[in-house]
């Protein structure tokens, strides 16, 4: 689908920066890392789980467990996807049960994605807790759904669409405002 | 009176290949001269332009199934034959395995006249040989021959004991009667619908050896040398079962073959689950084909007969273990024999001796073009392109396997006893 | 990831698929394995769909492990049982598939006595169709549950010595096996009666893999990494049968015999078994026996078919970004 970048919105220094200062910000309102663990939701919510969780150990010392999650069985919009949808497994090497769990994607839009996450976890048990962590808020939610701790909100149109671009997945690192060319 | 001319005659009887015209007048063939001769004593014939045509003596198919009496959803007399005159055939013999079976003279001369009142060709009915063709006691094959029969059979399977064989073929050969037999053993043949082979086994269908047909030409074989009697071995489609036939030859017996069109041009690895391709004798193997056409050139075959066998579409419409057997073959006959002339494997005459007094000399009969003859021909192109097309055939059925093929040479007019019966 | 195979529009045979569209199927259907570790194992995403079983062949376990697949993943099921369908009334097989069509599933999982029987059905519909088995032809969802049995205990697929015990020539798991297996390398002794083992079996598949046929058991083990046993039918139509006396003294694997193939070879069974006939209790019960395996790797496997053909909307609208348009 043919886009057009309009302007960059994170550089790469500036994702770390965020990253480290969410990953502060979880174990400050948190007051610690005990009984806490991450998921990240796939494809690029899980490097940022990842990185997240490297953080808090520089923080805290402890290593805070990192689960995946693929989404795709619990969509609600399977037509939206790709026509062959690609699955991919789960791994939550975790009891969920009784935990403060905190999902991390990264970007919040309409919050379906997040809606199915949390289909998925509780398909495997009773978590203590759910929070909702992100690298980008976008705006136009469909669903009664907010992140507890964003990078940055952004003002965005329906034809803009936000790139977020991972050196784990892309072999590049940087969030872009794109605009959809018709 | 008709007068053809400036056909290329080729008439396997005189062995003549020369241009002519021929004069026919009534049921009868008047003159055969030179181009040009005949333009006195031909007046004021309907003349037709042969040139660039064979004319041939009329083809007779030795064995087809007309459905009636009692399958008339699948084909009749009339649309059968109909089907018969447009691929060239002059005469043909429909098999005894209607409802009722053709056991008894009724059911011979209801069948007669209802070809002497429908038919496109001439209908020479073939009797069964035993009643009901259940393999247990003779039937009324005298009465059925006084009545109009030209040989016997329980086609659609095959005669049940020796014995019985035995007793059929006595009594035939007092007669004169041909005995033609579908060569199989049942038991081999039991539950199974195509050759075993490669193929079968890949698809998961039962099959059925090769041995399943030469075994029982082998039997029938040697009841004929018992007997004296005349055998004619109906669809022949093996290799082993040629060789039988050759070598039964060579020994004096009496004993001639036919082989089908489709047998002569597919094998089993284009079967697939395609019920249009299913038919008993089932297709063979490569090797089967390619004796079955070596037999065609060196004389071992007699005859090349269509088994035209109609079925109605939501029969065929099933799972291809619980189809029935058969495929229609009047229309596209002749152009897949010309296939086999064209790639120079069968000659031309040979290939017009197997639509004619091949098949004639297995009833007993004479085929040729000269004075005094009956008037059956068959004009034919060996040129003509043309794609059969199923939804286009004069017959009530459309399982064929051949619909969409491009053909080269075509039956272009066809005569019985004097009258142009089809004209492409 | 790389490669996302054309859409599979029906399942009818392994013959013709390619080694990289199987494991494909074997990776979608992990993460179904893993959903059967769920304390709550029903999804929701084939939730609006139905799925048509349609079995015209008796079979308790096949239909069942569909059933519950299509159930799992939030789908509705249809049925239609041999004993009580109308084919017994004399209607015809498209008549009695156009009927169950009618009714509108999203596809239709298919058995059938007759070989060729699934694919004559899915050139007349619309929708997608899955063979659960086509007389002596196919039986592709064991094949890949089998694949995926033997990829998860071994490591992999490719290379495997495979000896196959039993009535070879009517068997589609048997034929849907090597045509798997043999994509990925593996070499076959085939072993059992003499007239239930035809020599066109060495030329059953295109893939140039070694077939070889043995009529004796022990020979056949030797040098097996994966040992896969087959039913057998007391009586088939058409077939003289075999004492089963006799096969017993000559076919059962049992526990000595097994120690001729290599240590720790697998043992598979299709199922049903039939302890005491063509397997040993205890071989059946020992740990290289992975029949329960089986069993689970099957309702994954038939969970990632199902959500392959039918777990899809129509094209990708083109109007939403495929990967940001509901975050």
């Amino acid at each position: 689908m043919p886009t057009l970048e309009k302007s960059q919105l994170m550089s790469a220094t500036e994702i770390d920066r965020t990253l480290q200062r969410l990953a502060h910000e979880i174990v400050e309102r948190r007051g610690g890392t005990v009984n806490l663990a991450l998921i990240g939701v796939r494809r690029r919510g899980v490097p940022l789980a990842q990185r997240i969780a490297h953080a808090m150990r520089a923080i805290d010392g402890v290593d805070v467990p990192v689960g995946t999650l693929d989404i795709t069985l619990y969509r609600d919009d399977l037509s939206m996807v790709a026509p062959q949808p690609v699955l991919q497994s789960s791994e939550i090497p975790f009891t969920v049960d009784d935990k403060d769990l905190i999902l991390v994607d990264d970007v919040l839009y309409t919050g379906r994605t997040i809606r199915a996450a949390m289909n998925g976890l509780f398909d495997l048990g009773r978590p203590r807790r759910v929070q909702l962590c992100v690298l980008i808020d976008r705006g136009h939610r469909e669903l009664p759904i907010e992140a507890a701790f964003i990078g940055r909100t952004v003002q965005t149109s329906d034809t803009e669409i936000i790139e977020v671009r991972l050196a784990e997945v892309d072999q590049e690192e940087r969030v872009m405002l794109v605009d959809r060319v018709s | 009176m008709l007068l053809l001319r400036g056909g290329r005659l080729l008439d396997p009887a005189s062995r003549t290949d020369a241009t002519r015209d021929i004069l026919l007048d009534g049921e009868r063939i008047a003159a055969v001269e030179p181009p040009g001769t005949l333009n006195g004593r031909a007046g004021n014939a309907q003349q037709v332009d042969a040139s660039g045509l064979v004319v041939a003596p009329g083809f007779i198919d030795l064995h087809c199934h007309l459905r009636e009496p009692g399958g008339e959803t699948s084909e009749t007399i009339e649309t059968g034959t109909l089907a018969a005159v447009r691929g060239g055939f002059t005469a043909v013999c429909p098999m005894p395995n209607t409802r009722p079976v053709n056991d008894n003279a009724s059911v011979t001369r209801s069948i007669l006249e209802r070809a002497q009142a429908a038919a496109h060709t001439r209908v020479w009915p073939i009797g069964a040989a035993s009643i009901g063709s259940r393999g247990e006691a003779l039937s009324e094959i005298a009465a059925m021959q006084k009545a109009g029969a030209v040989a016997v059979s329980d086609d659609g399977k095959p005669i049940a004991t020796a014995k019985l064989l035995r007793q059929v073929m006595d009594y035939c050969r007092s007669l004169g009667m041909p005995v033609i037999d579908h060569c199989e053993d049942v038991s081999l043949a039991a539950g199974a619908s195509m050759r075993e082979g490669p193929s079968s086994v890949r698809l998961g269908v039962r099959g059925m050896p090769a041995a399943t047909e030469s075994i029982c030409v082998a039997r029938d074989i040697q009841v004929a040398e018992l007997t004296g009697c005349r055998f004619h071995a109906a669809h022949l489609s093996t290799r082993a079962s040629i060789e039988l036939v050759r070598a039964a030859k060579r020994g004096g017996l009496p004993v001639s073959c036919e082989v089908t069109p489709h047998h002569f041009t597919m094998i089993d690895e284009e079967v697939g689950y395609d019920t249009h391709r299913k038919m008993n004798p089932p297709l063979g193997s490569r090797e089967d084909l390619e004796a079955l056409v070596a037999g065609l050139a060196d004389g071992t075959v007699d005859a090349i007969a269509t088994d035209h066998a109609p079925h109605e579409r939501s029969t065929k419409e099933v799972e291809f273990d619980r189809a029935p057997f058969g495929i229609t073959g009047f229309e596209t006959a002749l152009s897949l024999a010309l296939e086999l002339v064209h790639a120079g494997r069968l000659g031309l005459m040979r290939m017009v001796e197997l639509f004619t007094s091949g098949p004639a000399r297995v009833l007993g009969m004479r085929r040729g073009v000269a004075p005094g003859e009956v008037a059956d021909l068959t004009l034919f192109s060996t040129s003509h392109a043309w794609t059969y097309r199923a939804a286009d055939s004069a017959s009530k059925s459309r399982n064929t396997p051949f619909d969409g093929r491009p053909f080269r040479g075509a039956p272009m007019l066809t005569i019985v006893a004097g009258r142009l019966a089809y004209r492409r | 990831m790389d490669i996302v195979p054309d859409r599979f529009s029906d399942l009818l045979a392994i013959e013709p698929l390619k080694a990289a569209e199987i494991a494909f199927l074997l990776d979608q259907s992990v993460p179904f394995q893993e959903i059967q570790r769920h304390p709550l194992k029903k999804l929701a995403t084939l939730r609006g769909k139905t799925v048509g079983l349609a079995f015209f062949e008796a079979s308790t376990r096949t239909r069942i492990s569909f059933g519950t697949a299509a159930s799992r993943l939030g789908a509705d099921v249809m049925q239609l049982q041999a004993e009580s369908s109308s084919l017994k009334k004399g209607e015809s097989l498209l008549d009695t598939v156009r009927t169950l069509d009618a009714m509108k599933p999203d596809c239709i999982v298919m058995r059938h006595a007759s070989s060729g029987a699934p694919e004559f059905v899915a050139s007349r519909l619309e929708i997608p169709v899955i063979n659960a088995g086509d007389g002596t032809h196919e039986h592709p969802t064991q094949a890949l549950l089998d694949a995926l049995t033997i990829r998860d205990r071994l490591g992999r697929l490719e290379g495997w010595n495979v000896t196959i015990v039993g009535d070879i020539l009517h068997s589609r798991v048997a034929r849907s096996d090597i045509h798997l297996l043999s994509k990925f390398g593996c070499r076959f002794t085939l072993c059992g009666p003499a007239m239930w083992l035809p020599r066109e079996l060495e030329n059953l598949t295109t893939e140039g893999v070694p077939i070889r046929r043995e009529t004796n058991l022990e020979e056949s083990l030797s040098g097996a990494d994966i040992v896969i046993v087959l039913r057998v039918q007391q009586e088939r139509l058409h077939e003289p049968a075999l004492p089963l006396d006799e096969y017993i003294l000559l076919y059962q694997l049992t526990a000595e015999r097994l120690r001729n193939a290599r240590p720790g070879a697998l043992v598979l069974h299709p199922g049903p078994m039939i302890r005491g006939l063509e397997i040993d209790p205890v071989v059946a019960d020992s740990p290289q026996s992975c029949v329960l395996e089986q069993v689970t790797n099957g309702l994954a496997v038939r969970m990632a078919i199902l959500f392959e053909l039918i777990g899809h909307g129509s094209d990708a609208n083109p109007a939403k970004d495929p990967a940001h348009a509901a975050s």
